[in-house]
């Protein structure tokens, strides 16, 4: 363990003084910092990293394209990064939200990092400065150790980064805070001037960082906050013009925790609930729109039987309940279903067409999904379907037979991959329908009832005998 | 008919076609009526639960029905099965009747060809009901066949709602006596009909009906030996006739033939003691048949006597020495332990443990003939009554089927399904007559003496009645006051079927449901708490120890392999189980090891008061243990012998591996308000051994009502 921190340590500042010796030779970049705070928040499995850069243009030309920089392994575990431009003084700002997008910066970055680019609305005169708000939400970030846990211990992780901020820019003054979930630090790396007051660390301030300066750091504190994690989610939303939608989710839920190991004792859980798995987490909470009705939760053996449905007229709340509480490493499967009235989701549009709107997300509350599938599933016989959504997705068509189709049913797939509840937005499936293919069930139906009774009559009125 | 120019009896005619439109209509609609009824009431497990398979058996049938969606026929009839009675394995393909699964996912095909997006379970869950509603259709034509339409209508009604037909064929009750009473029935009628019609279409209609059953269920050797018993019957009493010939040669040697491509049955009907009696029959009659032929031929009757001497001895003769050889040379299996047990009910008791340990090869209590017949019990002997009177090819074979059926209902609770059908038609016959003879005297008006003369050759009752009557002036109102009672009784079964199938019949047993101190419904879903964590939270390739009661539920639900399951056909693999399950942990843990396993499943009643926990099914284990391997003693266990499981009870079961596994833990568990901790509830005593101690074995899982308990088999200490 300590080998290996020393290792980590001895590594990083070589590459930390190479990368300062190269950083030289980089092309001048035309912003500073004049002050960056980072704020860490640690208290879930979903890491939301708040940074707020205060960008000045050193440079000759109006500017407007500001660069964000990341580690390899940061990126991987990325799920989402936002950016907002803060105006305005004091009690009076107003903050706009920034499209931001991964580039390459055009020359060898001098350490191995990725880029985004935040686009600012106006470009920054030479001198000028502004305050960028950005946030990261990392998934799958903090490393359980120990890996294996058994059931009354508690669930101690790690959490890695750099006490001063990647960036290509130089950064005049910086500080950064972590927040852990609770008072229980096990240990973790002082840069100085380090400070921890209650649940609360704080790095710096550290003055004049040159670009790409790197100090890794770590904690290692208690996270008993359940892990839940969706590994895939499956959400198929069929549309019926007879008024029903009808919204099929197919969850496979896992706590990514640390791995439970030995004994599950159901006297010491009964007993003794705080002492006893507390990383472990059986109920869940779904938020579902309101007007819900014929919700169900069952899995591949049967209805699940643990499960209460509170509505009202705002929204409404399923608290699932899977079949055994999960401890770190146990998966569980099921199935959540309901129905909809169809009014609340489905509009024209001024251009005869439909559309359908939608949230695009997960309905567990506080719910990482691996991977995310949306099928909306269009009345038979649509045509042109074109999906909107507001984040970069998947997506493709394929056709699905239910009841009485004859040509099949148009289904949009839409797939988004390390889905967080930030993402939560609505999206929009613009269709075409004509009415009269809604008839097209029924006539069938009803045609099939005559041609029976119309056989009927004619095997009463024939005679088929051979003898006379 | 052409030549009737009359007006008046044009009118005659159209009134009269329309009286009798109104019957068939009348006839129609009620039997649609039954028909629909006969599903609905089937439905009470789904509406109150949810559209689940029941029990133990249907998973299998699920679970291979699953396997022939998804794989094909010949898959599925080639499958090997690695899941269970490891390292065994079985035969799957090769030792089950494929009936009701190639029925199931028939269904399932059509269903889907017609575009009904249907799942295969929904499609098992129902099938049951339907093959009822079916059922009820086929007994309305039996009952037309052996009496009149009306008996057939009475016995389609009672069948629909007999709850000793429900208890087999609720929703959910995916198992094979679900399509056979119908194949049963079906071949029944098909053959009575040939026998009464001589017709060669009718026969083959009932060799493919045999066919059905025998792909359907192990209960066909019940047609194989009734069939030929009756033809025999009607040699006996001179009723041979060339109709009956035609019916049983064609019949027979066609249903053999077609009964053969089943691999389970496979050369069975020429090998096997249990079908020997068909084919004897099948001999007899063509020596009757060379005889009447030779009668024909000579007309000296002096002549005929002599070699009709001659040639029945030689059959006899030859029959004896061929079925001698056969036996004594091994050609011809003797009968088998569970055809014995129906013979002598107590020979599975003292043979056969593992026959006997199951609850529904007890001989039947005389309470759940009455739970499951209600007034047919009492209507089963009048019915008897009339069929007598009333001899017929049809009626005798309705009453051979009806004592033989009930016999064997008597040795064996599962078997009351079997007379059920009969029980129904003998008892519909019954009313229909009775009915028939009482609306006749009230509709007689002042025509007694006439109806009393027409009648006196087919309803005695109602004839002696009439003359009775002629001298009482309160035959209508005695009349009246009998119809109001027979319609009492049947409306007491019509209450009696429905609360039965409600409250008996209805339930999952899969999920327990008990009622809460406040009253509200309380459900234990405990079982496929656990199922379903074995097949989310073990390694894909996990084998589990359990009782075979719970092994098709495991492999179906939990997807993990089992050591032994409900397909009893290893019996020294099972006294293995039992044998771990009744010694001390340090030994079974070498059982256990041999047989590489991973997890062993204890179910567990003591918290809940649960009672057909393995506990209470323990002793059963020991005696199968026993039976193969002496060690295991019986007495060991019990305490002068009582068996119990507080402090008196015998140290050997205190510390065999099945109680430790149960009670692990227990000791510390509070149960009951006022009551010690370690109260086991099911027994309502406290356990002898609170300190229960695991040296190879540790806690997997145990369910939040502690009904199922998993322990991990812990790996072999590394040596030093």
């Amino acid at each position: 363990m300590e080998a290996w921190i020393r290792a980590r340590v001895t590594l990083a500042l070589t590459l930390f003084a190479l990368l300062f010796f190269v950083s030289r030779s980089s092309p001048p970049l035309q912003f500073v910092i004049s002050n960056a705070e980072r704020r860490i928040d640690l208290s879930s499995h979903i890491i939301n990293v708040h940074l707020t850069l205060k960008v000045e243009n050193t440079g000759t030309r109006p500017a407007s394209e500001v660069v964000l920089a990341l580690t390899p392994t940061e990126v991987d575990h990325l799920a989402m990064v936002d950016a907002l431009a803060i105006k305005g003084k004091r009690k009076k700002t107003t903050s706009v939200r920034l499209e931001v997008k991964p580039t390459e910066l055009p020359d060898a970055p001098p350490i191995d990092a990725k880029y985004f680019t935040i686009y600012l609305a106006d470009p920054l005169n030479s001198g000028e400065s502004t305050t960028l708000e950005v946030l990261y939400v990392f998934t799958h970030f903090l490393e359980p150790f120990p890996a294996e846990i058994a059931q009354s211990e508690s669930q101690l992780v790690f959490y890695h980064d750099t006490a001063l901020i990647l960036s290509p820019y130089h950064i005049k003054q910086q500080t950064t805070f972590i927040k852990t979930p609770s008072t229980k630090v096990e240990s973790f790396i002082r840069v100085e001037p380090t400070k921890r007051v209650g649940t609360e660390i704080k790095y710096g301030p550290y003055e004049d960082c040159p670009p790409y300066s790197i100090s890794p750091i770590h904690v290692h504190f208690e996270n008993n906050s359940p892990f839940a994690v969706v590994e895939e989610l499956v959400q198929e939303i069929e549309i019926s013009h007879w008024g029903n939608i009808q919204v099929t989710g197919h969850y496979t839920l896992v706590h990514a925790g640390a791995r439970h190991k030995g004994v599950f004792s159901r006297v010491d859980y009964q007993s003794r609930q705080f002492s006893n798995g507390a990383s472990s987490f059986r109920y869940l909470l779904a938020r579902l729109p309101a007007r819900v009705h014929s919700v169900y939760y069952r899995d591949e053996i049967g209805n699940i039987s643990s499960s209460h449905l509170r509505t009202n007229s705002l929204k409404s709340e399923l608290e699932i309940e899977p079949r055994y509480p999960l401890f770190g490493g146990w998966k569980a499967t099921f199935v959540i279903g309901y129905g909809l009235p169809l009014q609340d989701f489905l509009f024209e549009s001024s251009d005869d067409k439909r559309y359908l709107n939608f949230t695009f997300g997960c309905p567990l509350i506080g719910m990482v999904v691996d991977k995310l599938t949306i099928k909306v599933v269009l009345p038979e016989g649509s045509t042109d379907p074109s999906p909107v959504v507001p984040f970069p997705v998947e997506h493709r068509l394929e056709a699905k037979y239910s009841s009485l189709d004859v040509i099949g049913r148009t289904v949009v797939v839409l797939e988004k991959k390390n889905f967080v509840p930030m993402h939560n937005s609505h999206f929009q499936v613009y269709y075409t329908f004509n009415p009269i293919f809604m008839l097209a069930e029924p006539l069938m139906l009803a045609s099939a009832f005559f041609m029976f009774f119309v056989a009927c009559v004619a095997y009463i009125h024939i005679d088929l005998s051979i003898r006379k | 008919m052409a030549t009737m120019p009359a007006s008046a009896s044009d009118l005659l005619k159209s009134f009269k076609l329309k009286t009798k439109q109104q019957e068939l209509l009348i006839r129609v609609s009620i039997l649609c009526l039954v028909y629909i009824l006969a599903f609905i009431t089937r439905l009470f497990s789904v509406l109150r639960y949810e559209s689940m398979i029941h029990e133990f058996d249907p998973y299998f049938n699920y679970r291979t029905t699953l396997y022939l969606t998804e794989n094909g026929f010949y898959d599925f009839w080639n499958w090997f099965d690695y899941e269970s009675w490891y390292p065994l394995g079985r035969i799957v393909g090769g030792t089950l009747y494929p009936g009701l699964m190639v029925t199931a996912v028939l269904i399932y095909r059509i269903l889907r060809f017609l575009r009904f997006a249907v799942h295969i379970r929904e499609v098992c869950v129902l099938t049951a009901p339907f093959f009822a509603s079916n059922t009820t259709l086929v007994a309305y034509f039996f009952g037309k066949e052996i009496w009149d339409s009306g008996a057939g209508l009475v016995a389609a009604i009672l069948i629909a709602i007999c709850p000793g037909y429900i208890s087999r064929s609720v929703a959910g009750s995916y198992d094979n006596e679900g399509v056979a009473i119908f194949a049963l029935l079906f071949t029944f009628y098909v053959f009575v009909k040939a026998v009464n019609t001589g017709s060669l279409a009718w026969s083959l209609a009932s060799a493919f009906g045999y066919f059905y059953m025998v792909s359907a269920w192990g209960g066909y050797v019940f047609i194989i030996n009734l069939i030929p018993l009756y033809v025999l019957v009607l040699l006996i009493t001179g009723r041979y006739s060339m109709r009956l010939y035609v019916a049983y040669n064609c019949m027979y040697i066609l249903g053999m033939l077609l009964a053969m491509q089943i691999r389970f049955v496979g050369f069975q009907h020429v090998q096997s003691g249990e079908h020997m009696a068909a084919m004897g029959v099948f001999f007899l009659m063509q020596v009757f048949y060379f005889l009447d032929w030779v009668k024909h031929m000579l007309s000296d009757t002096k002549l005929f006597q002599a070699f009709l001497r001659i040639t029945v001895t030689c059959a006899v003769a030859v029959g004896g020495i061929a079925l001698g050889l056969g036996m004594v040379s091994g050609y011809i299996s003797p009968w088998t332990g569970r055809f014995y047990s129906l013979l002598d009910p107590t020979y599975a008791k003292d043979h056969i443990p593992i026959i006997a340990s199951v609850s529904e090869h007890q001989p039947t209590a005389w309470s759940s003939f009455m739970f499951d017949f209600h007034i047919l019990l009492f209507l089963f002997p009048a019915g008897l009554y009339f069929c007598f009177k009333r001899l017929s090819d049809a009626t005798i074979f309705i009453v051979m089927y009806g004592l033989t059926s009930m016999y064997f209902a008597g040795v064996m609770v599962r078997l009351i399904l079997v007379a059920t059908p009969a029980v129904c038609l003998i008892s519909a016959i019954a009313v229909s007559a009775t009915v028939k003879n009482l609306t006749v005297l009230l509709r007689s008006k002042n025509k007694v003496v006439q109806t009393g003369s027409t009648k006196g050759s087919g309803g005695s009752k109602s004839s002696s009645k009439a003359l009775l009557d002629q001298s009482q002036p309160f035959q209508k109102n005695g009349a009246i006051a009998l119809l109001f009672g027979a319609f009492y009784l049947l409306s007491r079964y019509a209450t009696h079927c429905t609360w039965v199938t409600s409250e008996a019949y209805s339930s999952p047993s899969i999920v327990l449901a008990a009622r809460g101190a406040h009253g509200n419904r309380v459900i234990f879903d405990d079982y496929r708490e656990a199922y379903f964590w074995l097949r989310q939270n073990t390694p894909q390739d996990a084998k589990v120890m359990s009782w075979w009661d719970y092994g098709y539920q495991i492999t179906a639900m939990g997807n993990r392999t089992v050591i032994v399951d409900n397909n009893t056909w290893n019996n020294t693999h099972i006294a293995t189980v039992g044998r771990a399950m009744s010694s001390y942990e340090d030994e079974a843990i070498e059982i256990i090891r041999s047989l590489d396993v991973d997890y062993v499943l204890v179910v567990f009643g003591g918290v809940t008061g649960y009672s057909s926990d393995d506990i209470n099914k323990f002793l059963w284990m020991v005696r199968i243990g026993g039976g193969v391997f002496p060690v295991i003693k019986e007495p060991d266990y019990l305490v002068n012998g009582e068996y119990r499981v507080d402090k008196g009870a015998a140290p050997k079961m205190l510390n065999c591996l099945m109680y430790k596994l149960c009670y692990y833990r227990f000791g510390e568990m509070l149960t009951e308000y006022g009551k010690p901790p370690g109260y086991d509830r099911a027994r309502g005593v406290e356990i002898g051994n609170k300190d229960v101690k695991l040296e190879h074995l540790e806690e997997a899982f145990t369910t939040s009502n502690w009904i199922v308990r998993i322990y991990r088999v812990k790996p072999p200490n590394n040596r030093w």
